[in-house]
């Protein structure tokens, strides 16, 4: 079991032409994830590493009964690419852009909740189920698979994360990479809910980072409604105010809202540990176990 | 997140029809004398830096004539606020004013669409305002698909109590929806917005701060960029493409992801460092970005030693080894100690080719931190 992604994920990449897409694409498909056809706007009836290529991503969907689409497509066109995904009604649209403009996503975030599809991203590295489907950037290799959920807003972060638990023999159901980005599709509660109801995950971890009241909402989320023991990270103690560190989204305002302290103490006040460090997280999760 | 200095904001302001008072920019005494002169006395005299508070903190002048002017930006020019320093000023009509207002307009990230604000407590800080007396501000949501509708406007300003001029305030607030909206802002503010004895407004101060994201599609305002910049290194990070910030303290780091890079400031902190600055050179870093980000953080006088933590998904060792090789090999010493971590793919490759004469390598994210600690320590 696991969350989202699996053997049965019939995948089109939007973008599979392009140098990030199809070096992905190439990795998805080692990894063993089911790529069915690619999207590219004029590039219909080539393929790319043996995988067909539509003009219009409908047809891509159509024609392989697609159920979810990973956007490679860069950032001043990513909107539109989101929008093409959503309205093609698959189930889960990762979009993996880092820059959309922010004014672009918050078209498709209300476009988002008339549908019923799930977006991932933007900005994220994705989504993996050990030993089954990625659906991103996560490099396959440093994953295991095992009974760890894990959400995050940054990429690499993830990666050292699971490197610290995968070293220990502690291996992981499904991790998702949530984006750094202010608005995004699947927040920390939607994650956190999908892995509390699934058999397979028995212990969550959260890495959180400065900026916006996310893991304050997820911290309180977890009180009322998390079984599933949960151990968490939050990145960014050292941030100054009004600074934009890296991630669009991840910005302690000049009020003093998103910082790191008020986070931790969210978490702290749901019963939440919080690791000082990568290690000192695989150290909760290894005592949770 | 491009923060515009108020001049620049004062000038797209003006240029859609919003009122501001008469100002000239000045980079000297002289120039801002003279400015002073052909506005008329009295005028403000303000920094123009980002620095939140000017006022308190000594960066605006109220000058009754030529000598206080002079004066005045005698003090300014050059202060350093809050550890900018003050380049130039804006030299402006002092308004007299009966009410001081507030209007905004802002992203608001946890509903995901926007928000415009009113209120009829300007001209100190809203935030302060927010905090004390969350009810003093109106706030409207705006569907993004339709943008503001007239009437929201004039609801906002109308639930704020501002009576007579509520609907030339709600034209105020409408145009500046429209310039979040074409300019891609992430905010936009006039605090405070003042009205005169004779029912006039005018917009005394403005904030803008754009989209970095969207600056490609914004020619007017990227060119404004530099000029925007607090500091050179910020500026010459902008000409790299890398997210950079500069920190109060010794210890550079330099790292591939938003999160890993603050991750491996906090663990400097943790372990009793204090981190120089936040610099991420990004998914798939080649050599040459490599060797530019090792520049920077040289060129930074505060650094006394460096760790490079770089965890591989896109980004290869191999490719950040041989970066790290050949921009080291340029130099007969090493300027300061680096210590270099690297995980993930190819990293034990990466770890092959690097060379140890110029670098110290360690195996772990928390060891390199340390390492790059002590020889912070050490040189002091």
């Amino acid at each position: 079991m696991s969350v989202l992604v699996d053997d049965d994920t019939r995948v089109v990449v939007q973008g599979i032409t392009g140098g990030e897409g199809s070096f992905h694409a190439q990795q998805m498909i080692e990894y063993g994830t089911n790529v069915v056809a690619g999207a590219v706007p004029g590039r219909g009836g080539e393929t790319v590493h043996d995988v067909p290529v539509y003009d219009t991503l409908a047809t891509a969907t159509t024609e392989h009964d697609a159920n979810a689409v990973v956007v490679f497509v860069p950032p001043a066109f990513a909107g539109d690419a989101m929008f093409e995904a959503l309205d093609t009604d698959v189930d889960l649209v990762v979009s993996i852009t880092e820059g959309v403009p922010q004014q672009d996503m918050a078209r498709v975030y209300r476009r988002l909740g008339e549908t019923d599809t799930r977006l991932i991203g933007p900005n994220c590295p994705g989504i993996i189920t050990p030993g089954q489907a990625k659906l991103g950037i996560l490099p396959g290799n440093i994953f295991e698979s095992g009974n760890v959920g894990l959400v995050s807003r940054s990429g690499t972060l993830t990666y050292q994360v699971v490197d610290n638990l995968t070293q220990r023999g502690i291996g992981q159901s499904t991790a998702i990479g949530i984006g750094g980005d202010p608005i995004i599709g699947t927040d920390f509660i939607d994650a956190l809910e999908l892995f509390e109801n699934d058999p397979a995950t028995d212990a969550i971890v959260m890495c959180g980072e400065i900026g916006g009241e996310d893991e304050e909402a997820a911290a309180s989320y977890i009180d009322q409604n998390v079984s599933t023991p949960v151990v968490g990270f939050i990145a960014g103690r050292t941030a100054p105010p009004g600074k934009r560190m890296g991630h669009a989204g991840a910005i302690v305002s000049g009020s003093g809202t998103g910082t790191a302290e008020s986070k931790i103490a969210a978490l702290d006040d749901a019963g939440v540990p919080v690791g000082d460090t990568p290690s000192a997280v695989a150290d909760f999760v290894e005592e949770t176990l | 997140m491009m923060k515009l200095h108020e001049h620049q904001a004062k000038g797209v302001f003006a240029d859609a029809g919003i009122p501001t008072p008469s100002s000239q920019l000045a980079t000297s005494v002289e120039e801002a004398v003279d400015a002073a002169d052909s506005i008329g006395y009295p005028v403000a005299i303000k920094a123009q830096v980002h620095v939140g508070g000017r006022g308190k903190a000594g960066g605006i002048k109220l000058v009754e004539d030529e000598a206080e002017a002079r004066s005045a930006a005698d003090a300014i020019l050059g202060m350093d606020l809050k550890g900018l320093t003050v380049d130039s000023v804006l030299v402006e009509e002092a308004v007299d004013f009966t009410d001081e207002l507030y209007v905004g307009v802002t992203m608001d990230r946890s509903a995901g669409k926007p928000v415009a604000m009113v209120s009829a407590r300007g001209g100190v800080d809203i935030e302060e305002v927010a905090a004390e007396a969350p009810e003093a501000i109106v706030r409207e949501h705006i569907d993004p698909a339709f943008g503001m509708h007239p009437y929201q406007a004039r609801q906002a300003a109308f639930d704020a109590g501002l009576g007579e001029v509520a609907t030339d305030v709600a034209r105020v607030l409408s145009t500046l929806y429209d310039l979040w909206a074409a300019k891609d802002a992430t905010s936009i503010e006039v605090n405070p917005l003042m009205v005169t004895a004779d029912n006039e407004i005018i917009a005394a101060d403005a904030v803008m701060n754009v989209d970095d994201d969207a600056l490609f599609r914004h020619d007017d305002l990227e060119a404004m960029e530099d000029e925007a910049a607090d500091d050179d290194l910020e500026r010459k990070a902008n000409q790299y493409g890398f997210d950079y910030v500069r920190l109060s303290g010794n210890v550079g780091i330099i790292g591939n992801g938003a999160g890993l890079v603050m991750t491996t400031l906090d663990i400097v902190d943790y372990y009793g460092g204090a981190p120089a600055n936040f610099l991420d050179i990004g998914g798939g870093a080649k050599a040459e970005r490599v060797a530019n980000a090792l520049d920077m953080v040289f060129s930074d006088e505060n650094v006394d030693s460096i760790v490079f933590n770089i965890f591989g998904g896109i980004t290869r060792g191999d490719e950040v080894a041989k970066g790290i090789n050949e921009a080291l090999g340029q130099f007969e010493t090493i300027p300061k100690p680096v210590t270099v971590r690297l995980a993930g793919t190819n990293a034990s490759e990466g770890r092959e080719i690097l060379n140890t004469e110029l670098v110290t390598v360690e195996e772990t994210l928390e060891s390199a931190v340390q390492d790059a600690v002590e020889n912070a320590e050490g040189t002091n």
